[in-house]
């Protein structure tokens, strides 16, 4: 990055002074004719992706096409929640890898993404269930990453405010913590990874839809957009949500079904919850952000779809939720709730790989795992595209895992899309 | 809220069906032998973006599993017919 456009406390004080407007935080150019890389799918990990393909691999000749605007898709939908208590070798790993890239992203982009490491806490409410999060938190202690077993007592001094009486629909007996979660500010990861990836040269084409994918040989060899053919050497597919509808354009078939999630806020109230907090007895987590609402999200609504409509049985039960784990807020009014296109796969965990067409990569699958996944998603594709093979990270994440018999089904549900 | 045209109830909310998948996938010969058709039965989804062929059971209703045709892109419902009547067309075809 260039020093001239560096975000500091003195181009702060100098742009304050001379009233001088901002310069875009990245350019919009037209797209060239051929690319080194082609990246489909502008999100936070298409982004990533492409920073770590310049930043590491010394790659520039990059494009990142976006069908709609940076920041549209699931970058931008999603409860904001970071973390890696992973109990399933290959998830441990990588998901504490992204983790430790969260912890340094700030400084690595020049650009503030309000990681805020708050804590977050996974309830459990029946014996099975403490047994469950003492082995979860051996696992992760085992890999290096921090962990703490709470009994009740621990719980309710941390988290006062939950129903701990006699009439909870579901006693909370204790809970695992990891101090090092928390959330981060969405948006600016995407808008981060865009400056970041934009000074290094990598051209970032919005209102850019893909058409078709000119296979030659079994070779992937151009892109069509709705701005033309783009020549690639290497063609990646970040476009989780969509995964199976731009994979069908070079003939592939994936283990990927796209349901909705939906999230929700509340309005504004003052601090309330400092946490991260998980419910163990249904699909249901929550946060406060910085403005003051309560974020919170429940489960898939049950059918695929690609609406971006969620159905409002839904709003009912994870409502539902929020009040058996916390009865003081049944009179809180909902702001806005919202979908995403989430692409679910048949045991839970995600694609980074190659794919049976040459020079096409596969990043999707994520599940509801997307957001935190990001700088190493990005980071592993970069790798997996510029060496045409995974790295030791993502080797798990392959789409031969079902025909060898080794799924990464870390819920421990089966084979069922529907019920990750 | 998703509404299905029940053919013996009438229009329901889908609360009511329990979801039963993908109507157009054909599952292998029962002695089908190889691991590519059965993994590709089990673990592969067209999961289009559009017109979709699909399975709703009415549970709390006539608890009769209906074909039910739905926009992918829009939730729109074209229509919907009582299963049994293409699924003894698929055996016959089988046999």
């Amino acid at each position: 990055m260039t020093p001239a456009r560096r975000y500091s406390a003195f181009s702060l004080g100098r742009h304050a002074l001379l009233k001088r407007a901002w310069p875009r935080a990245w350019r919009s150019d037209k797209p060239k004719s051929s690319y080194d890389v082609v990246i489909i799918g502008g999100g936070g990990h298409g982004l990533a992706t492409a920073y770590y393909l310049a930043a590491n691999h010394g790659i520039n000749n990059v494009a990142v096409l976006e069908r709609a605007y940076i920041g549209s898709g699931n970058v931008g939908r999603n409860t904001t929640i970071v973390r890696s208590n992973y109990a399933i070798n290959g998830n441990t790993q990588f998901f504490e890898y992204s983790l430790k890239l969260w912890e340094g992203l700030s400084e690595a982009l020049n650009f503030n993404v309000m990681l805020s490491q708050r804590g977050q806490i996974v309830l459990g409410h029946s014996p099975l269930q403490i047994d469950v999060l003492a082995r979860k938190g051996n696992t992760m202690r085992l890999n290096g990453i921090d962990a703490e077993l709470l009994d009740r007592g621990q719980v309710m001094r941390l988290l006062p405010y939950l129903d701990y009486s006699t009439e909870a629909r579901f006693p909370i007996l204790g809970g695992l913590l990891q101090r090092r979660a928390g959330t981060a500010r969405h948006d600016a990861v995407a808008w981060g990874y865009a400056r970041a990836a934009d000074s290094y040269g990598v051209d970032i084409i919005e209102q850019c839809e893909v058409t078709g994918l000119v296979i030659q040989n079994g070779r992937v060899s151009a892109v069509d957009t709705s701005r033309g053919r783009l020549s690639a050497g290497r063609v990646g597919l970040a476009v989780a949500g969509h995964s199976s509808h731009v994979a069908a354009m070079a003939g592939l078939r994936l283990p990927i079904e796209s349901h909705l999630l939906q999230a929700f806020v509340s309005e504004p109230i003052k601090p309330f919850v400092d946490h991260v907090i998980s419910y163990g007895a249904e699909f249901f987590y929550i946060s406060q952000s910085d403005k003051g609402g309560l974020v919170f999200g429940g489960h898939i609504d049950g059918f695929n779809s690609y609406t971006q409509r969620g159905q409002f049985p839904k709003v009912q039960s994870v409502a539902e939720s929020a009040v058996a784990l916390m009865p003081s807020i049944s009179r809180l009014r909902l702001l806005r709730h919202w979908a995403g296109i989430q692409d679910m796969t048949p045991d839970g965990s995600p694609f980074i790989c190659r794919t049976p067409v040459r020079d096409l990569y596969l990043n999707g699958g994520w599940c509801y795992q997307g957001f935190k996944a990001t700088p190493a998603a990005g980071w592993c594709f970069a790798h997996t595209i510029a060496h045409d093979e995974e790295h030791a990270l993502n080797r798990c994440y392959n789409l031969e895992r079902f025909e060898r018999g080794q799924e990464l089904d870390e819920d421990g549900v089966g084979n069922w899309t529907y019920k990750q | 809220m998703l509404r299905i045209p029940c053919p013996v109830c009438g229009v329901r909310d889908y609360t009511e069906f329990l979801y039963g998948g993908d109507a157009s996938k054909r599952r292998p010969a029962h002695e089908a032998s190889g691991l590519q058709t059965w993994h590709d039965y089990v673990f592969l989804f067209d999961n289009v973006k559009g017109a979709h062929r699909e399975f709703w059971q009415h549970v709390v209703g006539c608890r009769q599993w209906l074909i039910v045709d739905r926009d992918t892109a829009t939730n729109r419902v074209a229509g919907s017919r009582l299963a049994r009547t293409e699924t003894s067309a698929y055996e016959d075809r089988d046999r």
